[in-house]
């Protein structure tokens, strides 16, 4: 730091306006400068978006590929052009068995992929700005273990795939309310982040041992081994129809994260900051609270519960491209759907049997992890 | 502009910390609130800032009460300068600065040439250009201060609350920022800082408010409140105010603690 700082800062005399001249005045030379400069720190940001995005195209066309009915990538790009000229809704009547494994079989499951990976991470991406530690994930405020109890206690009923569907949904959903509602009831206006997290967390406990019950009730013929199957997380039974409600929260639940990431920002620096600087911290916080829970327990419902995906790869992708969340967010997207791409094609392919999807994210991921951590290390 | 607090009671839950805390901010002007620890010197700026109700009295930015004002607005008149503290994440400067920009930016607005180039004239403006490739949490407390200064001016406040300026520098920054304190006022701003030090209040401040430890609340100028008695009452230490000619005619008063 220099003392011609507050020279430089005398010479402007009169009224202080940061914003004189600017919006007609031409750009200074070390106005255009400053802007080349940042945008040349941002390329790497690019290059990495659009790495993971071709990466991603060619990761959904080889996961056609992949399982036990084996076929060339040129056979699946012909039979994608096929149901896109014939119509999907009756490969049955024109298609060839080619035709139904791509569009019946495999495509719901890719779908799902992408969309369960991209969610996570976004969710994840969220909560790690709003809560302001890298350390946190999706189902801090008990999304998972709500989930959990929801379509547990629908198995426990002997109900269908809708219900428990619709059980884990909504009970995900009441779970983060609750642990809403409550740091509400206990705090007085301070500190609400640690009040969250701490009321996050005793919901979860309490819902994990709601589970505990009820597969302690549960018949140990049936229900009790479907339950720790789908705790397990898995999406190799996804159909159209589990899409079409999975995909109508995707949206609804990331648009308004999307438009707001940049304010994320902001709120990383805390609530008092965030409020000098005039940011409406308690309406943002609310909103994507309310987006990242919708993604979570949607994600949960369809697959089951997934840990890690969340918390590792919006961290891996701050590695990759600094913590701006204007970049952060739309490459967690990418590099989430990516991973869950991959991960579940291993489920498909390694063994002769399929393997449960949340069992492989930890197993591969988490060494991975600690690669990532090891090449940075003294560099974080 | 012109900020005014009347008769506040502030304080956490019904509690009141401090009453009757009356000051008035001008542009141009620097008021400096000294006091010991824990005296509530935090508790008055968490109030004025709005992060606290008022437990009675008010507030009122150029006569229109602060409730009337949406925190938006109230922003961009009114910029705050938080200690330099480390963030969780390892944002870059010019991201930093250009936080100060979200006053001005629509709900779903995310900044752009405009709000980097406002966020480059500031870096200018404070003569710290140089950290314009650096990350705030790679950069020492001083810069780290100076950021969250441009931070603030990025908003085009008409007037400053800092809390501290100075805390946890070293001797040569805190100079420096009183110094780029001091040319903030002289170009049109307002400044409302903390500090803990009485000889930065002889260094740049106009007026002083004084908490003393028995909570009583003293405001003037410079030279009527800092004395040796009142610091006696506020601090319950010894100190002889001296006064030293600089080499341009200007006379700078210190205190000097009377160790046995």
């Amino acid at each position: 730091m220099s003392g011609q700082a507050a020279e430089a800062v005398k010479h402007e005399a009169g009224a202080f306006d940061i914003e004189r001249d600017l919006p007609e005045g031409e750009m200074t030379e070390r106005e255009a400068r400053f802007l080349r400069e940042y945008r040349q720190n941002r390329r790497r940001s690019t290059v990495v978006f659009t790495v993971i995005a071709v990466l991603l195209v060619v990761a959904f066309l080889v996961s056609f590929c992949v399982g036990r009915y084996g076929m060339p990538v040129s056979e699946v790009i012909n039979s994608l052009l096929r149901g896109l000229t014939n119509g999907v809704g009756s490969v049955g009547t024109w298609g060839s068995s080619e035709d139904t494994v791509v569009w019946l079989v495999r495509m719901p499951r890719i779908i799902a992929a992408i969309l369960v990976g991209g969610a996570l991470s976004v969710a994840g991406g969220t909560y790690q700005g709003l809560f302001r530690n890298p350390m946190v994930s999706p189902d801090i405020l008990g999304a998972s273990a709500g989930a959990s109890v929801g379509a547990c206690f629908m198995m426990l009923m002997g109900q269908g795939s809708v219900m428990i569907q619709a059980g884990a949904f909504v009970m995900g959903i009441f779970a983060v309310a609750l642990s809403y509602f409550l740091s509400k009831a206990v705090g007085r206006g301070s500190n609400m982040v640690l009040l969250l997290v701490l009321c996050g967390m005793t919901v979860n406990t309490l819902f994990q041992a709601l589970v505990s019950i009820i597969k302690y009730l549960a018949d140990t013929e049936s229900q009790l081994p479907a339950m720790t199957y789908w705790l397990m997380g898995s999406i190799a039974k996804v159909g159209y129809r589990d899409l079409l409600f999975f995909i109508i929260t995707f949206v609804i639940g990331i648009v308004p994260i999307l438009a707001l990431r940049w304010k994320l920002n902001v709120l990383s620096f805390g609530e008092d900051e965030a409020k000098a600087m005039g940011v409406n911290v308690a309406a943002i916080r609310l909103v994507c609270i309310v987006c990242a829970t919708l993604l979570t327990a949607a994600v949960v419902s369809v697959a089951g519960t997934i840990g890690w995906v969340g918390l590792m790869i919006p961290h891996l992708v701050r590695f990759l491209v600094g913590p701006n969340n204007k970049t952060l967010i739309p490459i967690s997207l990418l590099t989430g759907a990516l991973f869950m791409l991959v991960i579940d094609n291993f489920c498909r392919a390694l063994l002769a049997y399929e393997i449960p999807l949340g069992v492989l994210t930890s197993l591969l991921g988490a060494p991975f992890f600690i690669f990532i951590l090891y090449k940075r290390k003294g560099n974080t | 502009m012109e900020l005014t607090v009347r008769n506040a009671a502030c304080g956490y839950g019904a509690v009141p910390v401090l009453q009757n805390v009356s000051l008035t901010l001008r542009q141009g002007e620097i008021v400096c609130i000294l006091g010991p620890n824990g005296i509530g010197k935090t508790t008055v700026f968490r109030s004025v800032l709005g992060f606290l109700k008022l437990l009675a009295g008010d507030i009122e930015l150029d006569g229109v009460p602060r409730e009337r004002i949406g925190a938006k607005e109230f922003s961009r008149s009114v910029g705050y300068v938080p200690q330099g503290h480390e963030p969780p994440f390892p944002f870059t400067v010019p991201d930093v600065v250009v936080m100060g920009r979200a006053a001005h930016l629509k709900s779903f607005e995310a900044p752009g040439v405009r709000e980097y180039r406002i966020a480059d004239r500031v870096l200018e403006m404070l003569g710290i250009s140089y950290l314009r490739e650096k990350t705030y949490t790679q950069i020492s407390g001083g810069e780290r201060q100076m950021v969250l200064i441009a931070r603030a001016l990025a908003q085009n406040p008409k007037l400053l609350v800092m809390d501290e300026p100075t805390a946890n520098l070293d001797f040569g920054n805190q100079i420096h920022v009183l110094e780029c304190i001091k040319g903030l006022s002289g170009s049109g701003l307002g400044v409302l800082m903390t500090t803990h030090n009485p000889d930065h209040a002889f260094l740049c401040c106009d007026r002083v408010i004084l908490l003393t430890k028995d909570r009583e609340i003293m405001e003037g100028t410079v030279d009527e409140i800092v004395t040796e008695e009142n610091l006696r009452r506020a601090y319950g230490v010894d100190v002889k105010i001296t006064a030293t000619v600089t080499e341009s005619g200007r006379t700078i008063r210190s205190c000097v603690p009377m160790l046995a």
